[in-house]
């Protein structure tokens, strides 16, 4: 009901109670009110130019570079701080994102390829083959597993799901993986359980609600005079769903998709604890270690700190300000697509 | 005939092969449902084997010391956060959702929305990035209850503010303009009409939004800081515990004890969020039952 209520769109005829021609004591009220509703504004404004400012020494030093090469060296902290392109740095400091933006970009793109699907399948099976009631179940169940915290998801992946994956299932998918492009990728050593595949598991995990809650009430949308008219045209049950269910609501779903993206690319915490949080190397297979944007920032901040020139605490807040850009563009993307051709407009928050 | 017969026969192959194809396509649906129901459960169960059998009330009654002792100072400090989220989050929220069902049009409301949507949108740890360094560094409050109430309620305001906004707009015209007729003013209409029958609405968006902040990590770590005392009420200078931090520092330590801390303070975050989902659920089916009766 909480997603119900999150999710509907502005009705045309909402009452309104302020009148301008009645004079009303409403004055206090509709200050305070005006006030609270731009501090999300004024919020946002904060973060990106608190990012920007704190991110353009870092931007300086660390040049194109950053986006393109490889390495994560804070420095020599014992040799005197040197300045380049004045910019004041611990001599031999060399920042290089590039692994850590594959790392992000691909355990996401995995949690998108498992996620996808299951959520589909789930939304599907039950608003058109299930009853109301066990639609209700679902949302239970998507409820629980929006509102699970992401440490908790993280101490299931690391200490639960990965050791039994690189026990039972990895090593049998590695050894009869054929050596073709792509299925390459999942032969090789698979580790100890931490790393991209695992990750991609759990973000998958995490991101499910946002898409199967969304596609749920879109599927529930179609009208289902246009669906028995292709059942009584003679299409199976499969074809009905490929060919007049998704592509009604396929913007919907592109957006709900992207929102869930959006959403995996800036998980923290759970990919910290399973990612193995390696530095300056790029994953060789799907079950490598690796590290991504936000779970770097959570790990190295600590120790960033000991920087006494700040250029690591700034090197940060590049990272950071890159990956709140990918964000926005995406929710924003996401949800101008949406409201312009669905009614239902996408969740705020964790989708559910 | 032969050529009919033969023409029927490859019609009915296909005809086999396409719902044989669609009953692949269900028995899939089906998988991909049992995907999306059994990680919830499985983690619930799993934290909870591991938490239950050695669970007693010290770990709860005692604050912990180094890697052992309870989750006092945890749990206390998660309750006075999102009690503070509650309050500051919940003012700021409601106040917005107001503005925005009842007074805000046009371009104005459509800019503010789209702010608010996209602000939920950020990764917690840039906000928590941010609030390190605006709030712990530049104003010099130091890790502290009031940089991480503050930095959490940046992550659940829209929420609040959304379903406020969603429930006010739910309330039927015709109450309203009944009100009108009756010579309530708008005051009135907004206090003892439009509010008072959005409100299942209202804390049931509350709720759901401190579930969010009662399982944030990352918005907290270096805003909220850390401290095995209990937490006292200064707002600044104030470093506290909470239970989210407590699972993702002690699972990694080589001691059996934090270990356990870990799955306890797990299964005690479950256990809020269980009892916060399903207050939110009782008060909107017994709002429904209301209005179906009215």
């Amino acid at each position: 009901m909480a997603s119900d209520l999150a999710r509907k769109t502005e009705e045309p005829q909402a009452p309104r109670i302020f009148r301008p021609t009645t004079k009303s004591p409403l004055g206090p009220v509709k200050i305070a009110s005006a006030v609270s509703s731009v501090a999300p504004l004024l919020a946002l404004l904060a973060i990106l130019g608190i990012l920007v400012h704190q991110a353009l020494p870092a931007v300086k030093y660390n040049g194109i570079g950053f986006f393109v090469h490889n390495v994560w060296h804070p420095g020599n902290f014992y040799l005197q701080p040197v300045t380049t392109n004045g910019v004041l740095h611990p001599a031999q400091a060399d920042y290089g994102a590039w692994a850590i933006i594959v790392g992000t970009v691909l355990s996401s793109l995995i949690a998108l390829v498992i996620a996808l699907p299951a959520s589909l399948g789930a939304a599907l099976v039950v608003s058109k083959l299930l009853g109301p009631r066990v639609r209700n179940a679902l949302g239970v169940f998507l409820e629980l597993l929006a509102g699970i915290p992401s440490v908790v998801f993280g101490l299931w992946g690391t200490l639960t799901i990965g050791p039994l994956l690189s026990r039972d299932i990895y090593p049998i998918v590695a050894k009869h993986m054929p050596d073709v492009i792509i299925l390459r990728w999942f032969r090789g050593s698979t580790g100890a359980g931490e790393g991209l595949l695992t990750s991609g598991i759990i973000l998958a995990a995490m991101i499910i609600p946002i898409i199967a809650s969304t596609s749920r009430d879109l599927f529930a949308q179609v009208p289902k005079l246009t669906e028995e008219g292709a059942e009584a045209l003679g299409m199976t049950r499969m074809e009905v769903t490929t060919k007049v269910t998704l592509p009604w609501v396929s913007a919907g779903i592109i957006g709900a998709t992207v929102l869930g993206l959006a959403r995996a690319l800036g998980e923290t915490m759970a990919v910290a604890m399973v990612s193995g949080s390696v530095l300056g190397t790029l994953p060789t297979n799907i079950y490598s270690t690796f590290n991504t944007i936000a779970a770097t920032i959570v790990t190295t901040l600590d120790s960033a700190l000991i920087d006494g020139t700040g250029l690591a605490v700034r090197t940060l807040a590049e990272a950071a300000l890159v990956l709140m850009l990918v964000t926005l563009l995406a929710n924003v993307g996401a949800r101008l697509l949406v409201r312009k051709v669905s009614t239902t407009a996408l969740p705020v928050g964790r989708g559910v | 005939m032969a050529r009919n017969q033969e023409a029927l026969t490859r019609i009915g192959v296909r005809t086999r092969r396409r719902k044989a194809a669609s009953g692949a396509a269900i028995s899939l649906g089906v998988i991909a449902l049992a995907l999306v129901i059994v990680p919830s459960i499985w983690i619930v169960a799993q934290v909870a084997s591991k938490a239950l059998p050695h669970m007693s009330w010290s770990v709860i009654t005692t604050p912990g010391v180094g890697l052992g002792g309870g989750l006092e100072n945890e749990i206390v400090g998660t309750l006075l956060i999102t009690f503070g989220v509650a309050v500051v989050a919940g003012f700021i929220g409601v106040m917005s959702g107001i503005y925005l069902s009842q007074f805000a049009r046009g371009r104005t409301a459509s800019v503010l929305r789209g702010a608010s949507e996209v602000l939920a949108g950020i990764p917690s740890i840039v906000v928590g990035y941010v609030g390190y360094v605006s709030m712990v560094v530049a104003f010099h409050w130091g890790f502290s209850l009031g940089a991480g109430l503050i930095t959490l309620s940046v992550m659940v305001v829209p929420y609040i503010a959304k379903t406020t906004e969603v429930s006010l707009r739910q309330v039927p015209t015709s109450y309203v303009e009944g009100a009108e007729a009756l010579g309530l003013n708008a005051g009135q209409i907004l206090r003892t009409i439009s509010l008072r029958s959005a409100l299942p609405g209202i804390v049931t968006g509350l709720i759901v939004a401190l579930a969010i902040a009662v399982g944030e990590t990352a918005p907290l770590l270096y805003t909220a800081g850390y401290s095995q005392n209990l937490p006292h009420l200064g707002l600044t200078h104030s470093p506290l515990g909470y239970l989210t931090y407590a699972v993702w520092t002690f699972y990694n330590e080589p001691s059996a004890r934090a270990i356990q801390l870990s799955f306890d303070a797990a299964f005690l975050l479950i256990v809020l969020v269980l009892a916060l989902i399903t207050a939110s659920r009782i008060i909107v089916a017994r709002a429904s039952r209301h209005r179906e009766s009215a």
